[in-house]
């Protein structure tokens, strides 16, 4: 299965000429760019870790490029997304999120049903990524 | 028709409430001179008065019908602070280009309304007035709720912002369709396009306004099926997905039970009707607010009132009543579809849904500057004869925060469902990322298109049967203001 989460996952994946391009706007609109990485892309797995903080003060897109090419040396096997966070206000949140990384194959998700009463279903969405048992120390 | 000077008023008391009847505005519902309080609610209305009826004594008629007059004297007045609770036209000006229409401009103490109450409120400004003799019809074009009234209201219950982090959906307008046919199916066979939609690649579906728990489907089927289709989908996405489970029904309890049900089924929205009234909007509101739920209204029979210009009510106004009572979604037009909308009036209207402060602009139909004082951004939707290859049109008029919706344009799809919710996210992404990129996608987006259409088959499919649908109609309700050209 291919996970759909971001703006652009319906599309070819992003060169890294496009990447930067979508950086250059987030820079342009006045957003700090942040880049975050997780193996467990579950819908309600908001917090992925965060390869550093938001970069605030970063001007040129070249300088995420490079942290994203850092953070892929080390994470290529796992889910990248980059993030835009706005602090403007009536906003202060995020305001674009596109993955850049994935793993050759994705595990996908299990949907386990628990029959409740009536005709009632209890859902639950279980990682495939993460029902396994560790097979070495998990890497922060 | 007698031409009063502007202090017409009577100022002799003795005089002034003698038995019988009096023009309004010798009444002292005409103020020419009066300067708006910053705590004043302002509303302008656009008046035809009958044939002889001169413009302000039917501007004060209609200050005083919509506030503390009667049609004859009335001593007891005396008893009251009754030049405080007066409300005060205080301006007329002719409409451009329109004979015998003026839009009059009237200022309200805030102490003539409850507060947190849109029935209180509008049962005064849309009140009687609204079947007034002496005028021919009377619309209400726009109002100016100051933050001291604001400020008594909840506003929406998610908003725009809380509703993409609970979504994890940022940068894009989200994807929706209505499901069709919008009678008949089975909670089975509903469910059904539900899924196909959502899996397809769409993040909403919808009930349509009319299905609520009819004979061949009653309600509690459609929400099983329904969360059946949404659970099936984000398993197979990764995705948070959601369906507008419609709980209008013909009381409160009703609705309240069928809100708890959809709750307990951990759908992340419920949906309303505009005919449930403003009084359980705002009781949903609150109930939408308390569960964590969005609230997705859709304005079923506002046509009825807000189309024609001279009479009834703007729909700029429903729509900041309804960010005020507190839905998340409002239906707001989309300028290319099949639904009335004048791009000029639309810019207006989406400013009232999700801007913080509107600043008054005439050419879109805003007559008054509006901070919205915190009250969250309401998320607008598009919905209603638009297809895939109006993508860059949709973006430029509309921006990025709304709901796009392509009901036959997702499940009318010559190869299927998912196919067409397929074509409709890939158009979206492509010219998202176009415009991010810097791509001019107002006279680039077909070519654009065809680019992304090219090696993907369901595009191509879309873009082919739907290319030649436009709805070229004039609209009836535009605005009444043209820029004026500046020199360069």
């Amino acid at each position: 299965m291919k996970v759909t989460q971001g703006q652009f996952s319906f599309l070819p994946d992003l060169t890294d000429d496009e990447i930067k391009m979508q950086i250059e706007y987030a820079l342009n609109q006045g957003y700090a760019v942040a880049i975050e990485y997780t193996d467990d892309p579950h819908p309600r797995n908001v917090f992925w870790s965060m390869w550093g903080n938001p970069m605030f003060d970063l001007r040129d897109p070249a300088g995420a490029m490079m942290e994203l090419e850092a953070c892929r040396a080390e994470h290529g096997g796992k889910y990248i997304k980059i993030l835009a966070f706005d602090s403007k206000k009536g906003w202060e949140s995020v305001r674009l999120s596109f993955m850049v990384n994935r793993p050759a194959f994705e595990p996908g998700f299990e949907l386990v049903r628990q029959e409740g009463p009536g005709r009632q279903l209890r859902y639950t969405l279980r990682s495939h990524s993460t029902s396994r048992a560790p097979v070495s120390e998990p890497s922060l | 028709m007698d031409t009063l000077p502007p202090g017409d008023k009577i100022t002799d008391m003795k005089e002034r409430y003698r038995s019988g009847v009096l023009k309004y505005r010798q009444m002292g519902y005409w103020e020419p001179e009066y300067e708006p309080k910053d705590t004043d609610v302002l509303a302008v209305f656009r008046i035809s008065p009958q044939d002889g009826v001169d413009p302000e004594e039917a501007a004060a008629a209609v200050a005083g019908e919509s506030s503390t007059a009667t049609w004859t004297v009335v001593w007891t007045d005396r008893l009251t602070a009754c030049e405080y609770y007066r409300a005060k036209a205080y301006k007329v000006e002719a409409v451009p280009g329109q004979e015998g229409q003026w839009f009059a401009y009237i200022a309200y103490d805030l102490d003539l309304f409850e507060e947190g109450s849109i029935a209180n409120l509008t049962a005064s400004i849309i009140g009687n007035v609204f079947g007034f003799k002496p005028l021919k019809a009377l619309r209400l074009e726009d109002m100016r709720i100051p933050p001291h009234y604001l400020k008594t209201f909840q506003g929406p219950a998610t908003g725009i912002v809380v509703e993409r982090e609970r979504l994890n959906c940022f940068g894009r307008p989200l994807l929706g369709a209505t499901m069709k046919p919008k009678l008949g199916l089975s909670g089975r066979n509903y469910g059904r396009v539900v899924y196909e939609a959502l899996k397809g690649g769409l993040d909403f579906t919808k009930d349509d306004e009319n299905i609520n728990s009819q004979p061949f489907m009653h309600w509690r089927d459609r929400y099983l099926y329904c969360m059946e289709g949404v659970n099936k989908a984000m398993a197979e996405t990764g995705e948070v997905k959601g369906t507008y489970l419609n709980v209008t029904a013909g009381t409160m309890e009703e609705m309240y039970e069928r809100a708890e049900f959809a709750k307990a089924l951990g759908s992340v929205i419920i949906m309303i009707d505009l005919v449930i009234g403003y009084t359980a909007i705002q009781s949903m509101a609150k109930w939408a607010r308390k569960n964590d739920m969005i609230l997705h209204l859709h304005r079923a029979g506002h046509g009825t009132y807000t189309r024609q210009k001279n009479h009834g009510i703007s729909f700029r106004v429903i729509a900041k009543w309804m960010r005020m009572a507190g839905v998340d979604h409002i239906h707001a037009g989309t300028v290319v579809g099949k639904l009335e909308g004048d791009p000029a009036v639309i810019a207006g209207i989406y400013d009232t849904c999700r801007e913080i402060y509107v600043k008054k602009d005439l050419t879109h139909g805003v007559f008054f500057d509006q901070p919205w004082a915190s009250l969250k951004r309401m998320m607008p939707v598009a919905s209603g004869g638009i297809h895939a290859g109006q993508m860059h049109q949709l973006l430029t008029y509309l921006g990025e925060d709304v709901i796009l919706q392509f009901g036959g344009g997702t499940i009318g799809h010559p190869d299927g469902i998912q196919a067409g919710a397929q074509a409709n996210r890939v158009a979206l992404e492509t010219i998202v990322k176009a415009r991010n990129e810097g791509r001019d996608i107002w006279n680039e987006g077909p070519q654009i298109l065809s680019e992304a259409a090219k090696w993907c088959r369901p595009l191509r499919a879309a873009l082919d049967t739907w290319k030649d649908v436009t709805f070229n109609y004039a609209s009836t309700d535009s605005v009444d203001f043209v820029p004026t050209p500046t020199p360069a």
